[in-house]
C-alpha cells in the first residue's frame, strides 16, 4: 500500500541494492512530502540503513535512482544533511563537543578557508538547541551515549540544511534523552524541516511520526501514519520473509547474476 | 662538553645539513603519521616503507645513476602501487586488512631484496650506497640532499596545514565527510600520497625497517598528553624534532653511531615515558590512585573496627594497645603498624604510653564509616532486596565511598532508619 506525496521532496524511484551480490533492497519506489517527520520502519536487517545510506550517496544502487527537491543529490548537497549511527565512528578522537559541532560548517566554508566568525555560531547555537552547552569543551569521549547522539544531531544542525536523513538516532539512549530527541525533531517539522528517521520501535513510531515508510527487503508500504499503519501492513512488514524472494536473493547471488542486464 | 658547543653553535656547515635535514623529516613524517595514527592505518606506513625498495632498485637498474630525484621517483611509484594492492585485495577477495597489509609488504620486500642482492653481485660502477636506504643514511645527508629532502618536508607540511580541517573530518568520519559533500575520494589519495611521500623522505634518514615508528610514535606518544587534536599534533611535532636534534647530535658526538635508531630510541624513550607519566591516562597516575586508595581503606577499615569495639565495650575514652588492635584481625601486622602511624600523624589517633586513643575527628570518623556502612546495608535490603546474609561484602567497599550529600540523600531515601538488617544500632 503505497501513497505517493504531492509535490515530493523526496522520490525514490525502483531503487535496487545488493551486497556482495545479494538483492538486499528490491525495487523499492515511494515518495516523501516536505515538512514531515517521517519513520522508516522495519524488523532487524529490513535494509532501513542501507535505504538512507544509498539515499546519501554512500552505496551505489544497482538500479534505480532517487531525487532530492526534484533534482539530483550532487546538486543540493548543502540542503541535505546526514546524521550516521553512533558506533559508526571512533569517540576517542581528540576532539571537543564544539569541535564536532564544527565540522557541520566544514563543507559550507569550503576548502582553503578558514572558519568564520559567523560558522562557529551556527555551532554555538546547534549546542544551545540540544542542551549540551554545559559540555560544550568536554572530551567525545567522555559523554554518554545519549549526549553523543546530541552531539551528532547538533552537528547536523550546523549544516543548516531542509532534509535531513538520521540513522537510529534512538539507539542505546535512555527514556529521558530519547524524549529531549523528539521534542527538538518536532521543532524542526515546526519550521518546515523534513526529518526522516530510522526506527525499529513500532509502539513509539506510531506516536511520533506522522508518515511512515515500512521495509522488509522490499517497500511493503509508505503514506500518512494514520492511513497505512493498520494490522495488515504491520504483519506483512514484521512477519516472515516473501519465501520465493528470498530463494530468487539466493539464486542471484549464488550464480553472480547481475541484477540489472544492462549492468 | 666542548663537542656540545661545537654542535649547538652550528657553526659547521655539516652539522647544519644534517640537523636542518633530520629535523625536517621527523616533523614532516610525524604530523602526516598522526592522520595515519588516527584512522587507524598504523601499519600501511610500514608496508609503504617496505614496498619502497624495491623501486629504488628498479630506478637505479634501469637509469643507472644515483640522483636522489630518480631513486626517489621510484621509490614513490612502488609506494604508491603497494597501497593500491591491499585496496584492491581488501575490496576484492576475503582477506581481511591485517592479511593484505602482510602479504603486500613481503612480497614488495621480498622482492627489494632480490634486486638489491642481485644489484650488489653485479659490476655497476656505483652501486655501493644503495643498502643504506634499508637503515638509513642520515649522517652522512650532503648538501643537495638535504635541499632535495627540506623542500619535500616544507610541502607536506604545508599541505598538512592547507588541508587540515577537511583531513581531520575525513579521518573522524568519512560517511559524514561524504554526505556534507567534501571531496572525500581526493582527499583521502591526497592522505595516501602525503603518507608516501613523507616515507620516502623520511627512509633517507632512518630506513625502511625503523620508517613506521617516525610516523607513528610521535603521535601516539602526544594523545597521552592532549585530547585536542592540533596540541596533540604540534607535541608529535616538537617530539620529533627533538628526536632530531637528539639523533644528530648523538652520531656527530660518537662516530660510528647511526642517527636514524637513535631517532628512534629517542622516541621510544618519549612514548615510554608517556605511557607512564601522563597526566590521568598514564600508568603511574593510575597506581597513585590505586594506592591512595588502599591507604584510605585501611585507615578507615582501622577506626571502623576500634569504633565497634568501643560500641561493644561502651567506652569510648579507653586507649588500645598494639596487641589489642591486632587482635581485631584486621590489617596484617606489617601494615598494621604503618596504618596507625598514619592515623597519629593524621590526628586521628593519640599515642600515649603505648597505648593508643581516639581523638575526637578520630572516633567521629569511625562513627561515621560504621554508620555509612549499615546504611548502606539497609539500601541493598530494601532497594535491592538482597537478604541480609547478602549484604556485607558490598558494603564494605562502598563504606569508603559515599560522599556527605550521598549520605544525606540515602538517609532521606531510608528515612532515618534506627537499625541496620542485622538489628544493630545505626550511630548518628
Amino acid at each position: 500500500m503505497v501513497i505517493q506525496a504531492q509535490n515530493p521532496i523526496l522520490e525514490v524511484h525502483d531503487l535496487t541494492v545488493t551486497y556482495d551480490n545479494k538483492p538486499v533492497l528490491w525495487a523499492i519506489d515511494f515518495s516523501l512530502p516536505s515538512g514531515t517527520l517521517a519513520g522508516i520502519l522495519g524488523p532487524n536487517g529490513a535494509g532501513k540503513s542501507t535505504l538512507i545510506k544509498t539515499i546519501m550517496g554512500l552505496i551505489t544502487p544497482s538500479g534505480g535512482y532517487s531525487n532530492l527537491f526534484g533534482q539530483e543529490l550532487n546538486k543540493v548537497r548543502k540542503r541535505v544533511s546526514y546524521v550516521p549511527q553512533r558506533e559508526s565512528v571512533d569517540w576517542d578522537f581528540p576532539a571537543s563537543v564544539f569541535d564536532v559541532v564544527l565540522m557541520g560548517r566544514y563543507a559550507k566554508a569550503g576548502i582553503f578557508k578558514t572558519i568564520s566568525k559567523a560558522d562557529k555560531e551556527v555551532a554555538e547555537e546547534s549546542i544551545r538547541k540540544v542542551g549540551l552547552e554545559s559540555f560544550r569543551d568536554r572530551q567525545i569521549s567522555q559523554l554518554s551515549g545519549g549526549q553523543q547522539q546530541r552531539v551528532f544531531i547538533a552537528r547536523a544542525l550546523a549544516q543548516d540544511a531542509d532534509l535531513y536523513f538520521m540513522d537510529e538516532p534512538f539507539a542505546g539512549v535512555d527514556m529521558a534523552t530519547e524524549a529531549d530527541i523528539i521534542k527538538i525533531l518536532k521543532d524542526m517539522r515546526e519550521k518546515g524541516k523534513t526529518v526522516v528517521v530510522v526506527h525499529h520501535d513500532l509502539q513509539s513510531a506510531i506516536e511520533y511520526f506522522d508518515w511512515m515508510v515500512m521495509l522488509n527487503m522490499r517497500l511493503v508500504a509508505s503514506g500518512p501514519t494514520s492511513e497505512i499503519c493498520n494490522e495488515q501492513m504491520l504483519q506483512e512488514t514484521y512477519g516472515s520473509r516473501l519465501n520465493v524472494l528470498s530463494h530468487v536473493g539466493e539464486l542471484v547471488k549464488n550464480r553472480s547474476f547481475p541484477i540489472r542486464e544492462n549492468q | 662538553m666542548d663537542k656540545i658547543l661545537e654542535f649547538f653553535s652550528f657553526n659547521d656547515a655539516n652539522i647544519r645539513f644534517v640537523t636542518a635535514g633530520t629535523v625536517l623529516l621527523a616533523v614532516s613524517s610525524a604530523l602526516v603519521g598522526g592522520f595515519s595514527f588516527l584512522r587507524k592505518r598504523t601499519l600501511s606506513g610500514d608496508v609503504i616503507a617496505h614496498s619502497i625498495l624495491p623501486g629504488i632498485c628498479l630506478a637505479f637498474l634501469i637509469f643507472n645513476t644515483k640522483n636522489p630525484m630518480v631513486l626517489l621517483t621510484g621509490a614513490f611509484i612502488t609506494g604508491w602501487i603497494s597501497i593500491v594492492a591491499v585496496d584492491y585485495i581488501i575490496k576484492n577477495s576475503k582477506l581481511k586488512e591485517d592479511a593484505a597489509l602482510a602479504i603486500v609488504l613481503s612480497v614488495f620486500f621480498g622482492v627489494g631484496i632480490f634486486l638489491l642482492t642481485a644489484i650488489q653481485h653485479t659490476d655497476m660502477a656505483n652501486q655501493t650506497g644503495l643498502d643504506k636506504f634499508l637503515f638509513g643514511k642520515a649522517a652522512s645527508l650532503v648538501g643537495e640532499d638535504v635541499m632535495v629532502f627540506g623542500f619535500f618536508s616544507v610541502v607536506l607540511i604545508i599541505l598538512v596545514y592547507v588541508f587540515f580541517k577537511e583531513l581531520t573530518l575525513v579521518s573522524f568520519d568519512k560517511n559524514f565527510a561524504k554526505t556534507s559533500g567534501l571531496p572525500v575520494k581526493f582527499l583521502e589519495t591526497l592522505l595516501s600520497s602525503l603518507t608516501v611521500m613523507a616515507v620516502v623522505v623520511g627512509i633517507q634518514a632512518v630506513g625502511v625497517v625503523l620508517m613506521a615508528a617516525m610516523l607513528i610514535t610521535p603521535s601516539a606518544a602526544a594523545r597521552y598528553w592532549s585530547n585536542n587534536l592540533k596540541v596533540m599534533l604540534a607535541l608529535a611535532g616538537i617530539f620529533s624534532a627533538f628526536s632530531g636534534i637528539s639523533g644528530a647530535f648523538i652520531s656527530y658526538a660518537a662516530p660510528g653511531m647511526a642517527t636514524g635508531p637513535w631517532m628512534v630510541l629517542v622516541l621510544s624513550v618519549i612514548a615510554i615515558i608517556s605511557f607512564f607519566l601522563a597526566p590521568n591516562k598514564g600508568i603511574m597516575h593510575k597506581w597513585l590512585i590505586q594506592k591512595r586508595n588502599r591507604k584510605q581503606i585501611s585507615e578507615e577499615n582501622l577506626l571502623k573496627a576500634l569504633y565497634k569495639k568501643a560500641e561493644t565495650d561502651l567506652i569510648f575514652t579507653k586507649g588500645y594497645s598494639m596487641e589489642d588492635l591486632k587482635s581485631l584481625e584486621v590489617l596484617r601486622p606489617g601494615k598494621l603498624v604503618k596504618t596507625t602511624d598514619n592515623l597519629v600523624s593524621d590526628r586521628f589517633l593519640i599515642y600515649n604510653k603505648s597505648l593508643y586513643y581516639f581523638t575526637k575527628d578520630g572516633l567521629e570518623k569511625g562513627k561515621r564509616i560504621t554508620r555509612l556502612h549499615r546504611l548502606w546495608e539497609m539500601y541493598l535490603t530494601k532497594y535491592l532486596r538482597l537478604p541480609p546474609d547478602h549484604v556485607h561484602d558490598d558494603s564494605e567497599t562502598i563504606e569508603h565511598l559515599i560522599t556527605p550529600e550521598l549520605e544525606i540523600k540515602l538517609t532521606q531515601a531510608l528515612g532515618n532508619p534506627g537499625k541496620d538488617p542485622h538489628e544493630k544500632e545505626i550511630p548518628y
